[in-house]
């Protein structure tokens, strides 16, 4: 899982019929110290994110197992809101 | 699988049912010199592992498996501590591991949920 920030949302009126009711967000993939890295992403928001929230976005053939993703053409999701990231310090 | 060094942990109130109970380590993957090799992920642990310990991790769909029948979603999951790895050049001295105690908790751009 890669942690991301929400930086947009995504409206689609054409799209795969399974994908209608999904969610989707612009999220861009960030390093622990907060530091933008690699180009944003459209995920499948399962748990509710806002703009600009800390989130986790799992990749893959995985985020189809994120609720209720089950059969849809879908290769990134959000499954977790992060509160707190708590790091060792670099030395 | 890669080798990491577990260099923090992630909470997270809101999540994935599935994710319910299971601990988050951010994994810096390692070169078999002890060298970065690419950027921080985050990881489901499956075997105890903690911060400053160095284990090896297995990424994609595979990732679910240690915890089936349960359904996690997820894409990268700790399975196994390394107590130590060697090369053909010989062993591998591990680098000193951070001390538990110097941690740094960034509350990383969290807004509270209305």
């Amino acid at each position: 899982m890669i942690l991301g920030t929400v930086v947009g949302t995504v409206v689609a009126t054409r799209k795969d019929e399974r994908l209608i009711g999904s969610k989707l967000l612009l999220v861009q993939p960030i390093l622990p110290n907060g530091e933008a890295r690699g180009a944003p992403i459209v995920a499948v928001d399962t748990v509710d994110a806002g703009t600009s929230e800390t989130v986790l976005v799992v990749s893959g053939s995985s985020a189809r197992m994120a609720a209720d993703q089950s059969d849809r053409p879908v290769d990134a999701a959000i499954i977790g809101i992060v509160d707190v990231l708590s790091l060792d310090d670099p030395s | 699988m890669q080798l990491a060094r577990v260099i923090g942990t992630v909470v997270a109130t809101t999540k994935d049912e599935g994710l319910a109970g299971r601990t988050l380590l951010v994994l810096q993957p390692l070169s078999p010199g002890y060298e970065q090799v690419g950027i921080p992920l985050v990881a489901v642990d499956s075997v105890g592992a903690g911060r400053g310990e160095d284990v090896f991790f297995v990424r994609g769909r595979e990732a679910a498996f240690p915890f089936l029948p349960a359904a996690v979603p997820t894409d990268a999951s700790v399975v196994g501590i390394c107590d130590w790895w060697s090369t053909n050049a010989g062993p591998v001295a591990p680098k000193s591991r951070q001390p538990r105690a110097r941690r740094r908790s960034t509350r990383a751009a969290v807004k509270s949920r209305t």
